[in-house]
């Protein structure tokens, strides 16, 4: 679109300060974790690396690290199979219901994380009579799913019917045409909605909160049970740098993705 | 191009649908259920027995009413903000900055959606604290002082949280806009401001407001952001939060209110196809 000098030079600022008010409060943190001042007073008064090695040798970290990657791996493997499951029948078949299903699918993102959570929690404690892993993942996975299939969906929309219909006509049976057709159509799809899953359920804290067991600290957990503490503020301060460091490499990967695809 | 096509739909969805069904909607309706239930206020065990007064205590006390509209304003505030800061910069990304630079511009707007919840508000944390804090030191010499822990960091906070949320549908939206429409506008004399104006905003309306179900809806739930930037500020989720131990049928006879906004406005707005941009 071609639009005047003055309309420009408004958006280049728009940008402008949209970036700012996006990457200054994350870049703080990242100078802070080299902080010398344990409150972490602006300015910073002086540089030191002491935090990054008290927190690479931290076992409630590493513990709940790995606890938040198996409960993220599990819940999006769910969520890839039921949520593209989902996806192709309600775009590709019309049914009795179809638009009142496609509204039910949302929900679990449309509403907020706190009904969610004390609905699974008054649940889950009343038939498992106790919270624990698996009722975590299981929190995660109802979410994870509406991810992969708003993602999967879009795709199939797209895509519409042809291609698997000329498939067939030229004589496939129904899984050779989803083997050499559909699938790697709707490959880039699921590897999204996975990374987008996988990155939800690793960050969230509201239903987790209402569906771990005793003892089943996840990362975001351990973070906000050490954030008000004040001799632990230093630690916490280098776990939130860390993780911002590493937000940057999934976008690289998705980037590439979308990238091959045109 | 089935046979029976029918048939093919029903196997496909039933295992999504009944995971959807049994664990999700089950669970609402047995929260639903809860609400309409009695408790032993010496034991906080809940009593099967029909009450209604969790609701009438919901909708008569005048403290829960004042909370509902202070997170209704939060989160239209928010709301307004994300689409305010959203629209120009997917507009630039999706319309004006060349095409080779797109991807690096969403993956720069990205990148903080991947970094954590607690993160984000962790770093305003240090932004808001009183005296000590970022914004303090950068307002101090011009006479003013950092507004502190309360709404306004609330407010802004839930913001930095969502934007992303926004951004995301909206640049989806305008990037999909055929070029003939805008060259066909500009052909019949339109300027650019108006062109945006009356073709490109219409026309992403609907991605418009698929954002704002996620920063109203997400604005509305939260908790944890009150907890850590609002100092004494409570929205509807601490009102949950806190009784959800002592009195479970009070709690979701509370956590009720955000479900029925959502559905009310998940039911006004899906007319206008914007479920399909989530």
């Amino acid at each position: 679109m071609k639009l005047s000098r003055v309309a420009k030079r408004f958006l280049l600022t728009i940008m402008a300060i949209g970036f700012t008010f996006i990457y200054l409060p994350l870049l703080l943190v990242v100078i802070n974790s080299f902080n010398t001042n344990k409150s972490f007073a602006w300015p910073p008064t002086g540089f030191t690396t002491e935090w990054w090695s008290k927190a690479a040798v931290n076992e409630g970290i590493r513990d709940a690290v790995m606890r938040s990657l198996l409960t993220a791996l599990i819940a999006t493997t769910i969520a890839l199979i039921l949520g593209s499951l989902a996806a192709a029948a309600i775009t590709r078949y019309d049914f009795f219901g179809r638009d009142t299903i496609s509204l039910l699918f949302v929900l679990p993102i449309a509403l907020p994380g706190i009904v969610t959570g004390i609905a699974l929690n008054n649940v889950f404690t009343n038939f498992f009579g106790k919270l624990t892993f698996f009722t975590i993942v299981i929190g995660h996975a109802t979410f994870c799913i509406v991810v992969v299939f708003n993602n999967v969906a879009a795709r199939y929309r797209r895509l519409g019917v042809n291609l698997q219909e000329a498939s067939m006509d030229l004589g496939a049976n129904r899984f050779t045409t989803f083997r050499l057709v559909t699938f790697p159509l709707i490959r880039n799809a699921l590897v999204a909605g996975g990374l987008l899953a996988f990155g939800l359920s690793f960050d969230e804290i509201i239903v987790t909160t209402f569906t771990a067991g005793a003892g089943q600290t996840t990362l975001p957990i351990w973070i906000f049970q050490n954030l008000f503490r004040p001799n632990q503020a230093p630690i916490v301060n280098v776990v939130a740098a860390a993780l911002i460091l590493i937000s940057i490499l999934p976008i690289y990967f998705s980037q590439r993705l979308t990238a091959d695809k045109e | 191009m089935q046979r029976n096509p029918k048939a093919r739909a029903l196997s496909l969805i039933s295992l999504p649908l009944a995971w959807l069904l049994i664990i999700y909607i089950g669970s609402l309706f047995a929260l639903f259920i809860t609400s309409i239930w009695k408790i032993d206020t010496f034991t906080s065990k809940v009593i099967r027995e029909f009450t209604l007064q969790n609701f009438i205590d919901v909708f008569t006390d005048r403290a829960y009413f004042n909370v509902t509209i202070r997170t209704l304003v939060v989160a239209i505030s928010v709301t307004l903000i994300c689409a305010l800061i959203a629209i120009p910069m997917a507009f630039f990304m999706a319309r004006v900055a060349r095409p080779r630079s797109r991807p690096v511009l969403i993956a720069l707007v990205l990148t903080p959606l991947w970094a954590s919840y607690l993160v984000k508000i962790y770093a305003w944390r240090t932004m808001f604290y009183p005296d000590t804090g970022f914004l303090n030191w950068l307002i101090s010499p011009l006479g003013g002082s950092s507004p502190g822990f309360g709404m306004v960091a609330v407010i802004i906070g839930l913001s930095y949280l969502w934007l992303p949320y926004m951004v995301l549908p909206i640049y989806a939206g305008m990037e999909k806009l055929p070029n003939s429409v805008l060259d066909a506008a500009a052909d019949l004399g339109a300027k650019p401001g108006r062109t945006f104006a009356e073709v490109v905003l219409p026309i992403t309306l609907p991605a418009i407001i698929a954002g704002s179900i996620f920063t109203f809806s997400l604005s509305m739930g939260d908790y944890i952001t009150v907890q850590i930037l609002g100092g004494t500020f409570q929205m509807l989720g601490n009102v949950v939060y806190q009784n959800f131990s002592l009195n479970l049928p009070f709690a979701s006879a509370v956590a009720l209110i955000p479900v029925i906004i959502m559905i009310i406005y998940l039911g006004s707005v899906r007319k206008t196809g914007a479920l399909d941009n989530l």
